[in-house]
């Protein structure tokens, strides 16, 4: 067995990013993120890569459109209120056809918020988050090994696909401690003839999202809905624990993920057949895999630290097929497992003497 | 194995410390952990505390809701969570500074005079270390000599001058346990 | 025979869209002669504005990157701190650079990026149909303060070389006036001395060019020459404020 070290979250983030090959970062200080420019900081210089601290949140997403233009693995990172930010330079990434990694800590919100765990961006990274039709990939880790994997695999991702790609972690993923393995890590980097460097022996490169012929603007649209395709068939991901018996199925990702870990045994304890499915891409979503599973009769119970974000997901993968009921708490509450125990079991109560199929959301604040 | 902690204090009274200290033990035990902290806006002073969850299993959530242990170093924080502490659950508390709960007989409630034992031993600072050693004589989480062992990776180097006096507040804490 | 003038290499063989009269152009040429004169061509990246100015990564041969509005001095320091060797320019204007890229011009300036700023000056903002700029001259009518910029309603103009030189990252800084022959010639001058000074890394480097808009002024482009030399030049003198 590889040496375990103990590591915080947000940590990983930045040993992920450097094992991965990123070798300049721009951020700007906020709870509950502030571990990932600190320890940017000190790491980056020492593996020759570039950190600066910038005005703003604006700028931060523009130095990284700079240095994605200049064909260096970049990131930032951010928590929500600084994300809502970002999404300018998001947006003009996206537009551009540029790789780079984004971070994002939730915290609560919305507004200024809190600093406590949230899962309330769910929608802004899946949908999109800025203007213009384009999507994040998202990854969400839920242990502070995924925090240094997913981060490092960002790298390679937002390449492939050139586009941004979003860790979402959340206040508890990202300053927690766990023990971790740190892998060997070899980014794939394919070439990058689109950079703008210099044109040294070649004709000049622009980088641009701005199409003002709109058929030619259509034609980029495409260009990236393909990508989407293409992430869709070969990038979702999702783990299954003891989904195969289960009566009721958790769907969570990220903090509440790992309190239903948690729910799963303590239901079972109770004789009831619990599973937990936890999308680890949030886009693209793992929809076939919820399809398969509301194919088998199974019954969701998406928990979110939201008031309902995913569970619209979820609802779209079952399509009617099956029962889709959700429990969330919101303003940085970590739901309790004992609280979800209790929904499991009204659920699988409700199952044994009824066949409604409730469609409404079971929101509990 | 699985045994979730929670430990708290003032800020300043090293309870990140005593849990990142536990955490280290735990990892050289082979076990699994989770240590998270609670953390304000203030950048300092105020309540300071911290969950560690220990386990010989793959651990869930990483939040205690109702933990097994409470380790409270002063009045404040033992009035704040020993009302969370599960039934039949452990109460550690440092009775220089507070006095037991009167509502939890369905704990197991062990007071001791940690700042004074702290102040025997040599640095009255080290009050955490008498708790710690306490609570991994009576709980049993990991051994002495891994708490020990892992003291040098936890404590920063120039205060490593230091390491004896934490040992010795260890062991009297831990003597405090088993008598 | 001898070939007087020619297009300059780090100039692109097409033809611009800007208004009759307007300076963009000039100001783009001057910017391809100083590339070609210093060598540069080659490490060359710069950066465009949100602006009448959008499209001048068409005009230019060498690479280039369209920015969002008012962000070009943080999209440049992502190029010339991954690339230290590259020479990078932004070309922005006084809506991009005074007013929506506040923060990012006076933060690249006190840090003392290895970059240098071409800054278009003329008072309005051109693309959008005219409307008030942060430049805007204290009485000058626009299509969002038809009646005249007021000091008490709109506040004053704002002089964005004073502003720069109270910081110690400027090494060059200087305003210009391309609008006779003597302040053509110049302006290139202070556009090579200013590419010359990122040559030397020592710090920020930036030309304020005030320039004329004939198509928002409403006159004719040697009027407009002419209203810039008599309405601009008073409230924003010409010279070098920083030449260290």
């Amino acid at each position: 067995m590889a040496e375990r070290v103990l590591m915080k979250g947000n940590e990983a983030i930045v040993r992920g990013a450097i094992a991965g090959g990123c070798r300049a970062f721009f951020g700007y200080p906020i709870t509950p993120q502030n571990e990932i420019p600190e320890c940017m900081s000190r790491l980056m210089p020492k593996a020759g890569g570039v950190f600066l601290q910038a005005e703003s949140e604006l700028a931060a997403i523009s130095m990284v459109y700079g240095a994605a233009a200049a064909g260096v693995r970049t990131m930032t990172s951010s928590s929500s209120p600084g994300i809502s930010l970002k999404q300018e330079g998001i947006s003009y990434i996206a537009g551009a056809e540029l790789p780079c990694v984004i971070a994002n800590v939730q915290r609560g919100g919305p507004g200024l918020g809190n600093i406590a765990a949230a899962q309330s961006d769910y929608f802004q990274s899946t949908r999109g988050g800025g203007h213009g039709d384009y999507r994040t990939l998202v990854l969400a880790p839920w242990s502070v090994m995924e925090c240094y994997t997913l981060t490092a695999e960002a790298f390679d991702i937002a390449d492939e696909y050139r586009n941004p790609c979003l860790v979402l972690l959340d206040a508890v993923i990202g300053q927690m401690i766990e023990a971790i393995e740190i892998p060997d890590w070899k980014p794939k980097v394919p070439p990058k003839p689109w950079t703008t460097t210099g044109a040294k022996g070649r004709p000049a490169n622009v980088v641009n999202s701005l199409y003002i012929i709109p058929s030619d603007l259509e034609e980029v649209n495409n260009r990236i809905q393909a990508r989407y395709k293409h992430a869709a068939e070969h990038l979702t991901r999702a783990q299954s624990i003891r989904t195969e018996d289960a009566d009721v199925v958790l769907v969570a990702y990220g903090c509440s993920a790992r309190v239903c870990r948690s729910v799963v045994d303590m239901a079972r304890g109770e004789g009831i057949r619990a599973g937990l499915l936890r999308p680890i891409t949030l886009y693209p979503f793992p929809t076939r895999e919820i399809d398969a599973l509301a194919e088998r009769g199974k019954r969701f119970l998406v928990v979110e630290m939201s008031s309902g974000q995913m569970v619209e997901d979820v609802r779209l993968a079952v399509e009617g097929k099956s029962e889709v009921r959700f429990y969330g708490r919101t303003g940085g509450v970590v739901p309790a497992p004992a609280e979800i125990v209790e929904q499991v079991k009204a659920m699988a109560k409700a199952s044994s003497g009824s066949t409604t199929v409730n469609r409404q959301p079971t929101t509990v604040n | 194995m699985h045994q979730e902690v929670v430990m708290a204090g003032a800020g300043g009274d090293g309870i990140m410390m005593i849990g990142q200290l536990l955490a280290h033990a735990a990892v050289l035990e082979g076990k699994n952990i989770v240590w998270f902290p609670s953390y304000g806006p203030e950048s300092r002073g105020g309540p300071a505390d911290c969950t560690v969850i220990l386990s010989t299993d793959e651990i869930g959530s990483p939040i205690a809701s109702t933990p097994d242990v409470l380790i409270a170093l002063n009045q404040m924080q033992l009035d704040k969570h020993a009302p969370t502490v599960r039934r039949e659950g452990l109460i550690l508390l440092n009775c220089s500074l507070a006095v037991p709960p009167k509502d939890r007989d369905d704990c197991r409630v062990i007071s001791i005079p940690a700042s004074e034992i702290a102040e025997k031993a040599g640095a009255v600072k080290a009050t955490n270390m008498v708790m710690l050693g306490c609570y991994a004589a009576v709980a049993k989480p990991v051994t002495l000599e891994s708490i020990i062992k892992a003291l040098p990776e936890v404590l920063p180097a120039h205060r490593h001058n230091l390491l004896p006096v934490n040992e010795l507040a260890l062991q009297r804490g831990a003597e405090m346990g088993v008598g | 025979m001898q070939k007087v003038y020619e297009r300059p290499e780090s100039m692109a063989d097409v033809q611009m869209s800007y208004c009759p009269g307007c300076l963009h152009g000039t100001v783009h040429r001057m910017i391809a002669e100083v590339i070609d004169e210093l060598g540069v061509r080659e490490q060359v990246v710069g950066v465009c504005p949100v602006g009448c100015a959008v499209f001048m990564y068409e005009y230019m041969s060498c690479d280039m990157i369209e920015a969002a509005h008012g962000r070009a001095p943080a999209v440049a320091t992502g190029v010339k701190r991954v690339l230290p060797d590259s020479v990078v320019f932004t070309y922005q204007g006084d809506g991009d650079l005074a007013a929506i890229g506040t923060a990012e011009i006076i933060h690249a300036a006190a840090r003392g990026e290895r970059i240098t700023t071409i800054f278009i000056n003329n008072t309005t903002y051109g693309m959008t149909g005219g409307q008030m700029a942060p430049t805007t001259l204290l009485g000058q009518k626009s299509t969002t303060c038809p009646t005249g910029r007021e000091a008490m309603r709109e506040g004053f103009p704002i002089r964005v070389c004073e502003l720069l030189a109270t910081l110690d990252g400027p090494i060059y800084l200087a305003r210009v006036a391309p609008v006779n022959a003597a302040g053509l010639v110049k302006t290139k001058n202070a556009i090579k001395k200013a590419f010359q000074k990122q040559l030397e890394g020592r710090g920020f480097s930036l030309v304020e060019v005030l320039c004329n808009c004939p198509t928002q002024l409403k006159v004719s482009p040697i009027d407009s020459l002419k209203w810039v030399e008599e309405n601009m030049v008073p409230y924003y003198p010409l010279g070098e404020f920083v030449d260290r």
